[in-house]
C-alpha cells in the first residue's frame, strides 16, 4: 500500500477502532448508572467518524501549511446541499450524492481559495471567515430556492428522482446504498449490553478509512513535503524556485473536498440540510477539534473529532435530575451545593466544560491530545528522548 | 559580456536615493565581490538581482534575458540561487528534508502535484541530496531538526541547498555576518572550494576584507548608491579613492 510499518500500523489500528466502534463506545451495560456514558448508538457513531473526515481534511491545509481557514463549514454546507439534490432529482442512492458533494466543494473551494490565498495570516483567515458567512447569509435569503431558507431541503414523495421508481403518496424517501437503507441497525445483545450495528455507520466508517488513508499517502509525499516547507519558510521557498500558491490553493482545495464529503455523509445519514450547518461556529468547532487533537498530525484531527463530538452529546444529556441521583447519597447541604456548583457545566453549559478542557489543554499540551499520548507512553517506556520523530512528522504514540 | 549585466540601475525610497547610476558585469565562472560602508546600497542591488525589488531605472540581464519583473521563484529557476545573511533554512523539517526540497525544485519545477507517491521512493532525489550532504560535510546530521543546527551548520545547509539547484550564479549576502573566526575561516574555505569545483559565478556581498581579499577576482566598491571604482583586488588595496570613502585612514583593513 506503499505506507511505512508505522503509518501501517496506524492505518489498521484505526480501522480497528472503527470496526469495533459499536463494542467500544458500549462499554456499560443497559440499565446501569453509567449508561448515559455509552455512546454506542449509530447517531452518534455516524457524526463521530463523519467530523473525523472534516477535521483530517481541515488538517491537511492548517496542519501542514499553517493557513488557518476560519470557513470551511461553508464548503460542509455546499457539499450537504449538492448531495441532497442529487437525491431530490436523480435517485435515493447515496453513491451519486457523495460523488457530487465533493465535486461542488472541490468547485467552490477553489473559487474562496484562488482569492482567499491573495493574503496570508489573520487576513487569511477573515478571507475565509467572510465568505463563510456570505455563503450563511445567502443560504438563508436570497439562495432560498436552491436552498429552501429557514426551512431547509428534505427529499420528498414528489422529487422527481428520475432513477428511481415513483413513490406511494406520502411515504418518506429512504437514503440506502444500492437497496441497503442506511438507517437499517441491527441489534446482538450479550447479556446485559445490547450492541447496534448499523448500515449508514460502516459506510461512513469505510469512507473515513479511505479519506485516512488518502492523507497519509499526501502527508508523506513530496507534495506533502512543500505544504510543511511552506508553514516553515515561505522566504526561503521563494527563493528554492518553488511557488507557493498553487502549492496552497491544491492543499485548500484538497481540505474542501474532505469537506464537502463530509457534508455529503451528513446528508446521506440524515436526509435534511438547513443553512445552520454553515455558521461561523461550526468552522470554529473543526478549528478546535483539529487543534485540541494535535495540528500537523495524522491522527490528532481525529482524536480530536471523537472528543468533542462526544463530550457535545454525552455531556449536554446529563440533566439536573440525573446530578441529583450522582450526589443522592451526600447530607443534603452538601448536595444542593455540589449540584448548583456543577450544574451551569452540564446540559446546555456543555460548551463551558469544552472551553475549559481546550484551553487545558492548549496551555499544558501544546501538541493536543498526540502529544499527551506520546507522553504517557514515553513514561511507560521509558523511551530514550532521541526517539523522538526528528523531522516534524510527528506520529504518535498508540 | 558577462553572465550578468547591470546598467544604469536606480532605485529611490521616497527622498533617498538608494541607488544612483550602477554599472556592473560580472564575467562567468569568476568571484565577483561588492563592498561599500553601510547605507552603500550593496542590499538594495542584491534585491534587485533577486526580484524582490525592482528598480526605477535601467536593466538587469542574466545571460542575456532580463530579470526585471519577475518574481523571485522565477528568477531562481533562471538559475540564481541567493544565501542570506541570516540562514534562511527550513527550520521544522529535517536536514534531508531541507536538502531534498531544492533537488525536488530542480526536477520537477515552480510547482509539482505529486501527493501520490512517497518521499521514501525517491531513490534519484534521496541519492542527490545524500551526495549534497557528504560534500557540505553535514551527512552525519541528516536526521537533525535543522533549527537546532549551529549557526555555522546552517550557513553550510543553506550554501549547500542552494547548490543542489545547480545554479550559475550565486549570490551570497555578507555570508560570515556575525561569525565566530574559525567559522568564517571554514567558510572561505568552503566557497574556495566550491568555485575551484564546479561551473559557477558566485557574487558576494561582504564587510569582512579578510573574505573579500581571499576570495575575490574582481572587487566593486560602491559608494553612496554608485559604483566608486571596479578593480583586481591588489589595485582595491592601494586605491586611494578606495581609502578615503570606505577603508579610511585605517591600515589593518586587509
Amino acid at each position: 500500500m506503499g505506507l511505512t510499518k508505522k503509518d501501517f500500523t496506524l492505518l489498521i489500528i484505526v480501522a480497528c477502532l472503527a470496526l469495533f466502534a459499536p463494542f467500544i463506545l458500549n462499554p456499560f451495560p443497559e440499565g446501569s448508572a453509567m449508561a448515559q456514558f455509552n455512546a454506542g448508538y449509530p447517531d452518534l457513531m455516524q457524526r463521530l467518524v463523519i467530523f473525523g473526515i472534516f477535521a483530517i481534511g481541515f488538517n491537511i491545509l492548517f496542519g501542514l501549511t499553517g493557513y488557518l481557514s476560519f470557513g470551511h463549514a461553508a464548503f460542509l454546507g455546499v457539499g450537504s446541499y449538492a448531495a441532497i439534490w442529487m437525491m431530490k432529482l436523480l435517485t435515493m442512492n447515496v453513491i451519486p450524492a457523495i460523488i457530487i458533494s465533493v465535486l461542488v466543494a472541490g468547485l467552490f473551494s477553489l473559487l474562496v481559495g484562488w482569492i482567499s490565498l491573495r493574503r496570508s495570516g489573520i487576513y487569511f483567515s477573515i478571507l475565509t471567515l467572510a465568505f463563510a458567512q456570505m455563503s450563511y447569509a445567502l443560504a438563508y435569503s436570497v439562495l432560498t430556492p436552491i436552498t429552501g431558507g429557514e426551512t431547509g431541503l428534505q427529499p420528498k414523495y414528489t422529487d422527481p428522482r428520475i432513477l428511481d421508481g415513483a413513490l406511494a403518496p406520502g411515504e418518506t424517501p429512504r437514503a440506502n446504498l444500492f437497496g441497503l437503507d442506511m438507517k437499517s441497525s441491527f441489534q446482538v445483545s450479550a447479556g446485559d449490553w445490547i450492541f447496534t450495528f448499523n448500515a449508514g455507520y460502516y459506510v461512513a466508517a469505510v469512507i473515513m478509512l479511505i479519506a485516512f488513508y488518502l492523507s497519509i499517502r499526501i502527508f508523506r509525499s513530496p507534495f506533502g513535503m512543500m505544504l510543511r516547507a511552506v508553514k516553515s519558510n515561505q522566504q526561503r521557498l521563494n527563493y528554492t524556485g518553488l511557488n507557493a500558491k498553487p502549492y496552497t490553493l491544491a492543499a485548500f482545495v484538497i481540505s474542501g473536498m474532505y469537506a464537502g464529503l463530509a457534508g455529503g455523509l451528513l446528508v446521506a445519514m440524515d436526509t435534511q440540510v438547513g443553512a445552520e450547518r454553515m455558521f461561523w461556529t461550526a468552522s470554529g468547532e473543526v478549528v478546535l477539534m483539529t487543534i485540541l487533537g494535535g495540528a500537523g498530525t495524522l491522527i490528532g484531527p481525529v482524536l480530536g473529532a471523537g472528543f468533542i463530538k462526544y463530550f457535545e452529546n454525552i455531556i449536554s444529556k446529563i440533566n439536573k435530575s440525573i446530578l441529583e441521583q450522582w450526589f443522592a447519597f451526600m447530607p443534603d447541604g452538601i448536595e444542593d451545593l455540589l449540584i448548583t456548583l456543577v450544574y451551569p457545566f452540564i446540559g446546555k453549559g456543555w460548551h463551558l466544560t469544552l472551553g475549559i478542557l481546550f484551553m487545558l489543554v492548549v496551555i499544558f499540551l501544546p501538541g493536543g491530545l498526540v502529544e499527551g499520548g506520546q507522553r504517557v507512553a514515553r513514561l511507560f517506556k521509558r523511551k530514550k528522548p532521541s526517539d523522538d520523530t526528528p523531522d516534524g512528522k510527528t506520529t504518535p504514540a498508540e | 559580456m558577462g553572465i550578468l549585466e547591470v546598467k544604469n540601475v536606480g532605485k529611490r525610497f521616497g527622498g533617498l536615493q538608494a541607488l544612483g547610476d550602477v554599472n556592473l558585469s560580472v564575467a562567468e565562472n569568476s568571484v565577483h565581490a561588492i563592498i561599500g560602508p553601510n547605507g552603500a546600497g550593496k542590499s538594495t542591488l542584491l534585491n534587485c538581482l533577486v526580484g524582490k525589488l525592482i528598480p526605477d531605472t535601467g536593466s538587469v540581464m542574466f545571460d542575456g534575458q532580463s530579470v526585471l519583473g519577475r518574481k523571485p521563484y522565477e528568477i531562481n529557476q533562471m538559475g540564481i540561487s541567493r544565501v542570506f545573511q541570516t540562514p534562511e533554512i527550513f527550520s521544522d523539517l529535517s536536514v534531508m528534508e531541507n536538502m531534498m526540497i531544492p533537488c525536488f525544485a530542480k526536477r520537477d519545477g515552480a510547482f509539482e502535484l505529486n501527493a501520490i507517491s512517497t518521499v521514501g521512493s525517491q531513490r534519484d532525489m534521496i541519492e542527490k541530496a545524500e551526495h549534497m550532504l557528504e560534500d557540505m560535510n553535514m551527512a552525519d546530521k541528516r536526521e537533525m531538526h535543522a533549527g537546532s543546527l549551529s549557526r555555522g551548520d546552517k550557513r553550510r545547509l543553506e550554501i549547500g541547498m542552494c547548490l543542489s539547484q545547480e545554479p550559475r550564479l550565486l549570490l551570497l549576502d555578507e555570508p560570515t555576518a556575525g561569525m565566530a573566526r574559525a567559522d568564517t575561516n571554514n567558510t572561505i574555505d568552503l566557497l574556495k572550494q566550491i568555485s575551484d569545483e564546479r561551473d559557477i559565478t558566485i557574487a558576494i556581498i561582504e564587510h569582512d576584507m579578510h573574505v573579500v581579499f581571499s576570495l575575490a577576482e574582481r572587487i566593486t566598491v560602491l559608494a553612496q548608491g554608485t559604483p566608486l571604482v571596479e578593480d583586481t583586488p591588489d589595485n582595491i588595496k592601494g586605491n586611494p579613492k578606495v581609502r578615503e570613502a570606505y577603508l579610511g585612514e585605517t591600515q589593518d583593513a586587509a
